[in-house]
């Protein structure tokens, strides 16, 4: 499958990290936290409100706005 | 490490039990204060151990090192510029990958460090099997497995420390960047080490990588230095955002290899705090959850404390009447008993709620649930301008904007903490209601439940309406990026649970403390001077302020009477009726209903003008007290006159409007 970004995934699915965009403070958090090239990222489930989504990635529990993981392109993985 | 002290600092990321350490490593012994300049809590402590005196302090807790946050700025400038003897980085042995990401950094910062890998309970009991021996082989850092919680390899941690801290300086790194970044680093490297003071001061190689990595504060370190040029000449021909990925790529890819050599995860497809968290972050109960929990923390902290803050208050009223009587000369009783006794016992009111609150929140905290918190009501505080972490201290500011102020701890981002500081005042406080309950009963009869809810409502536009204004004004700027670890849920300790109850209360006790009882002096003094005349009254400097001010709020349709009530309600909002007693002669202790009499039987006050009143009081600068806390918690003259400025011309604002458009409407 093609390259898309987090935010547009649902929750169940899981992806490989290609790169992350943008600059500054929120791209390097993202990589900080574990987000980095060919890490697996499962997409949990979203809050009842819909934003944020929260994320296992590298053993832990992470939730980000939409608009962080907008940042996060990845290619989704057959479930 | 001299004669037998040694210094230690205690690193580690959010959530890894690194305050359960430092309190058993510490114990009782501990001082609660901020780092210099800013307002991020630093505890220090400190422990005689085997004929050694060693010093603790508490780094921030931090995923990375980056010069981006506050608090990691903090953590590493401790490190590099103090330099202690030994670090204790405290690893999650739940997660050892992204725990071992601060690791690879504190390694680069050239510190001796002692891991302490907490929680390895937890682990084991999931069917985890860490090989500390070979994990010590691989990073070349001593490794002590601990249960902080129990106690359980706190004086194995300390033996470790002390046989470290004998060996000095340490100056080793693991990461390797790949040749093209390596190749930059050496080069940079020998650029650095032309300035001696420079490379003296800080690690070479950690400088190097942060520059590289486009680190800000690095550059400022070396601003002023004579290899400033060239190192801006290598800067120039490097991609700093490719490296800043690649570098975060490889520090992880480092940990990838070591990982699966020392630890074998047992890997659950569904723990039970996955399962508890289904059910508190769900989708159509979730919500509901959220708001029985929050109404549950609110009833304990501000309904059980109601029966304590009472027999406070009636115990510091009786000791206060007690010396104004019997002290001579009287001016002297009176300073004592009605000044500092009513100021001190003003201060130690609080104490219930406070400390209740605390205890909840580290609870709430400890467990895991805060962070679900935020995660559940992010969307709607964003649209107003504020953070999911912001929700607690508006809620709590219904109860008392005090302890909600001290809330806002929990928001990282200074911007959305300060704007949620600000607006808290507006979320009508238990204090404001008994003003309400006067005014409403005594003009609007049956419609008075209407009147008093719609003020509240009132109260929670305006901390809206601030809080954009905010944000596209002074507090301007992007919205925070929210990146949150929501932590497993664990059973809190009711150890860790008091003592953070215990520092934040006591905190209050001492820096609020003595703001509030200078404002109550200050208040004492215009009410009794000049001496002779009746508390309060016409003829005190409060009451010809009174008269001063007049004019002021005659706009407002308010006479001298109600300008020098709500001048004392700056002490405490409910005495504005207490003050309204003593101008109408009924004396300090009136009956709630005499007042109600009076009021409805003078002629200068009537519906549309109470109505007004009522609004001045949700608005107007907030009491001493909240005002203490604002200096407190934002560091700043500068936030605190302006939470009194912009109280005031709200308040008044809105009372213009509502009398002068009432009045030309017809009503009164």
């Amino acid at each position: 499958m093609s390259e898309t970004t987090l935010n547009v995934l649902e929750p169940g699915s899981k992806a490989k990290v290609i790169r992350i965009k943008g600059k500054g403070a929120t791209r390097k958090r993202i990589l900080d936290m574990g987000i980095v090239t060919g890490v697996e990222i499962e997409i949990i489930k979203r809050a009842p409100l819909k934003d944020p989504v929260e994320f296992k990635v590298k053993g832990y529990n992470l939730s980000m706005r939409q608009r962080e993981a907008g940042l996060v392109v990845v290619q989704p993985l057959e479930v | 490490m001299t004669n037998n002290s040694i210094r230690v600092a205690l690193a580690g990321n959010p959530n890894v039990g690194k305050t359960t350490i430092f309190n058993a490593l510490t114990g009782a012994k501990q001082h609660v204060g901020n780092w210099p300049g800013v307002t991020v809590e630093k505890k220090t402590g400190s422990k005689k151990y085997n004929g050694y005196e060693i010093q603790f302090v508490d780094l921030p807790g931090t995923y990375s090192l980056t010069a981006y946050s506050i608090d990691e700025v903090i953590a590493r400038d401790y490190i590099v510029e103090e330099k202690p003897d030994v670090v204790v980085h405290i690893v999650d042995a739940t997660n050892l990958e992204r725990n071992l990401y601060l690791t690879t950094q504190l390694m680069e910062l050239g510190a001796r460090i002692v891991i302490a890998l907490n929680m390895s309970d937890l682990a084991e009991n999931r069917g985890d099997k860490i090989d500390t021996k070979k994990m010590e082989k691989f990073l070349e850092i001593p490794v002590v497995k601990t249960v902080a919680t129990k106690g359980i390899g706190i004086d194995q941690l300390l033996d470790t420390v002390i046989k470290e801290a004998k060996k000095g300086p340490h100056h080793e790194h693991m990461i390797g960047y790949g040749d093209d970044i390596e190749e930059k680093i050496n080069q940079m490297e020998n650029i650095l080490e032309g300035d001696i003071t420079l490379s003296k001061k800080y690690p070479s190689r950690w400088l190097s990588v942060k520059l590289l990595e486009g680190d800000d504060e690095a550059l400022k370190k070396i601003e002023g230095s004579p290899v400033l040029d060239q190192v801006k000449n290598i800067l120039s021909t490097i991609n700093k955002e490719e490296y800043e990925a690649v570098m975060a790529d490889k520090r992880y890819e480092a940990i990838d290899v070591i990982v699966p050599q020392v630890a074998s995860r047992h890997d659950e497809k569904m723990t039970a705090s996955d399962m508890i968290d289904r059910v508190f972050t769900h989708k159509y109960f979730g919500i509901p959850i959220f708001f029985a929990l929050m109404w549950a923390a609110f009833e304990l902290t501000f309904t059980f404390s109601v029966p304590f803050m009472d027999i406070l208050d009636s115990a510091f009223a009786w000791l206060a009447g007690a010396l104004a009587d019997n002290v001579k000369p009287d001016w002297f009783g009176s300073l004592l008993g009605d000044g500092i006794v009513g100021g001190v016992g003003f201060v130690l009111v609080f104490i219930p709620p406070i400390f209740i609150l605390f205890l909840l929140l580290a609870i709430l905290e400890d467990s895991g649930y805060l962070a679900r918190a935020a995660f559940i009501m992010d969307r709607l505080m964003t649209k107003i301008g504020l953070h999911g972490r912001s929700f607690v201290p508006m809620l709590m500011g219904f109860g008392c904007n005090v302890p909600a102020i001290m809330a806002t701890r929990t928001i990282e981002d200074k911007n959305d903490r300060l704007t949620t500081i600000l607006v808290n005042p507006f979320m009508s406080c238990g204090a404001r209601l008994p003003v309400y309950v006067l005014f409403a009963g005594a003009f609007f009869g049956r419609q008075a439940g209407t009147v008093i809810f719609s003020i509240y409502v009132l109260g929670i536009v305006a901390a809206i309406l601030t809080a954009k204004l905010l944000r596209s004004t002074l507090l301007k700027g992007d919205p925070a990026p929210f990146i949150m670890e929501l932590p497993p849920y664990r059973v809190p300790t009711a150890k860790a649970a008091t003592i953070h109850m215990w520092q934040r209360g006591s905190m209050y006790l001492k820096k609020a403390g003595t703001v509030i009882l200078l404002g109550a002096i200050m208040i004492w003094t215009l009410a009794t001077f000049p001496w002779g005349v009746e508390y309060g009254s016409e003829d005190s400097y409060a009451g010809k302020l009174g008269k001063v001010l007049e004019p002021l709020v005659a706009p407002l349709g308010f006479d001298w009477r109600i300008a020098v009530a709500l001048l004392f309600g700056f002490v405490a909002k409910e005495i504005v009726i207490g003050a309204l007693g003593v101008l109408y002669g009924l004396g300090e202790d009136a009956e709630e209903a005499n007042i109600s009499d009076s009021v409805e039987a003078d002629p200068k006050i009537f519906a549309l003008n109470s109505l007004g009143l009522m609004v001045f009081t949700l608005l107007y600068m907030p009491c001493i007290a909240t005002v203490g806390i604002i200096k407190k918690e934002t560091g700043s003259w500068k936030w605190m006159l302006f939470a009194i400025a912009y109280g005031i011309i709200l308040a008044w604002t809105a009372a213009f409007l509502i009398f002068q458009v009432g009045s030309g409407l017809g009503y009164d």
